[in-house]
């Protein structure tokens, strides 16, 4: 008992368990580490398609439910790019592409900027200066039909993470789904709810002068800008409704989608002339 | 010793159930409990790490300083628990994003670090993984009770199938949001721990 309670004895035993322990735990973590990034990766890539309506149109049922091949079958029209939202230009080679990761880029302060828009206020510090979009086409052909954008904001208990899908007009909401979020589950958690995120397709973004105007109504939404509130969630309703107006206007993706607005018109109208 | 080993396992289900005599783990038991699915993984990992840390401190019980035997107890959990987080990250990433922090804080339930000391530093390795098994099904079983309760009345569903339609989906069943929100696992709990005090009346604890 007396050499169980020596120093020397007890610092020993303090390092082999410790020894023994990092190596279990971080044998764990290297060895599970590369499915981990295949699921979060996967999760990404269904929560995209979600929103853009293609699993729905393609096979009738939401991306979670889909086999991996059906996802990847789908992920062929699926394309990324990084754009710098102050000047609306791309940026940025393969290698930066695969790298993005939206919440580092927006904790490094110089990757960011900070938030200061007065008007539309999404609740978070800072949001990165270059952004990732998707664009979904048909496989072999460059006509953009939806585009992809991230976007995030505050809601009740933490930031909800999500995609914007428009449809080419860059005006209609093709579908909104969040990815990550910390909202109470059956109130502001609601924002999963497939019948709810139903209610955007279709509604627009902008009003008549092109000030971003989609929001989450309280209570049912009865124009062509709103979709009915989260009973109980007015919080987070509220929240939805500053993070998509903010990443719509000129502070967000406002720059870029009025430069893509432009690219594709002129795509439109060369390809008109080349029918006739 | 053949009736010793069943009692230990058998024994906190429900005569020396953890939450429901001890009140031990209650906070894990009101945050995850909302959904069947999250409260049994819940359970599970619970129950992988109460049986594999008393098989682990057992083990070593021997050559564990008293001096430092608490660090020693916390450091073996808080290994088990990364593993198991790990795990479930790996192989069943949707629930475990729901469960998010709450598999982390399996390092801080009383039950886990409970059963280690007053069991696992006293008894053989075999007899000690037993009782964490039976400890953590106590947990299990308590958990279960109550998602049970809570999804069916909140989301009129259970594991996720839905048994009552609701009114937003166009169903005729209105959802008790209460049940939704933490208070009402206290409350489910309170009346499962008076059921249980009712027809075991030596349970109840002297006023």
């Amino acid at each position: 008992m007396q050499q169980r309670d020596s120093l020397g004895y007890t610092l020993g035993v303090a390092a082999v368990l410790c020894v023994v322990c990092s190596l279990a735990v971080s044998t764990a973590a290297v060895s599970l580490r590369g499915k981990q990034e295949a699921n979060v990766k996967l999760d990404q890539q269904k929560n995209i398609l979600d929103a853009t309506g293609l699993a729905i149109g393609e096979y009738g049922v939401q991306a979670s439910e889909l086999t991996t091949k059906q996802i990847d079958k789908l992920n062929t029209y699926v394309s990324a790019k990084l754009v710098d939202l102050d000047t609306g230009d791309y940026v940025g080679d393969k290698a930066e592409l695969a790298q993005y990761n939206l919440v580092e880029e927006a904790a490094n302060p110089d990757t960011s900027i900070p938030i200061e828009s007065p008007q539309f206020n999404p609740g978070e510090p800072r949001r990165p200066k270059v952004m990732k979009v998707y664009f979904v086409k048909k496989p072999g052909t460059d006509k953009i039909l939806q585009v992809v954008l991230p976007v995030y904001g505050k809601g009740l208990w933490g930031t909800l993470y999500g995609y914007l899908a428009l449809r080419s007009d860059l005006e209609t909401i093709q579908g909104l789904t969040f990815y990550q979020h910390k909202e109470t589950p059956g109130l502001g958690g609601e924002v999963d709810n497939p019948r709810w995120k139903a209610l955007w397709d279709g509604k627009k973004l902008y009003d008549a002068e092109h000030e971003p105007a989609a929001e989450v109504a309280k209570g049912p939404g009865d124009n062509q800008y709103e979709v009915d509130g989260l009973s109980g969630a007015t919080i987070t309703s509220r929240g939805v409704t500053n993070l998509i107006r903010y990443w719509a206007s000129g502070d967000g993706y406002g720059t870029y989608l009025g430069k893509l607005k432009e690219e594709i018109n002129d795509d439109k109208s060369s390809a008109s002339e080349g029918d006739k | 010793m053949a009736k010793k080993t069943t009692d230990v396992l058998v024994d906190p289900l429900i005569n020396n159930n953890p939450i429901a005599l001890q009140i031990l783990g209650i906070c894990s038991a009101l945050a995850v409990t909302t959904k069947m699915e999250t409260s049994l993984v819940m359970s599970l990992a619970v129950i992988a790490v109460t049986a594999f840390s008393n098989l682990a401190v057992s083990a070593i019980r021997s050559f564990i300083p008293s001096s430092i035997r608490i660090i020693v107890q916390m450091t073996v959990i808080a290994s088990l628990v990364i593993v198991v987080d790990q795990i479930l990250k790996a192989y069943m990433y949707d629930i475990s994003k729901q469960l998010s922090v709450f598999v982390g804080l399996i390092i801080t339930n009383c039950i886990v670090m409970g059963r280690a000391e007053g069991f696992a530093m006293k008894n053989g390795p075999w007899v000690s993984f037993l009782d964490g098994i039976g400890n953590g099904m106590g947990y299990g079983l308590v958990l279960m009770f109550v998602a049970f309760f809570r999804e069916l009345f909140g989301s009129g569903s259970l594991f996720g199938l839905e048994l009552f339609p609701l009114d937003r989906n166009g169903g005729w069943y209105n959802p008790n949001n209460l049940m939704l929100l933490p208070p009402s696992a206290f409350f489910l709990i309170g009346f499962l721990i008076w059921a249980i005090r009712a027809y075991k009346p030596d349970q109840i604890e002297e006023a």
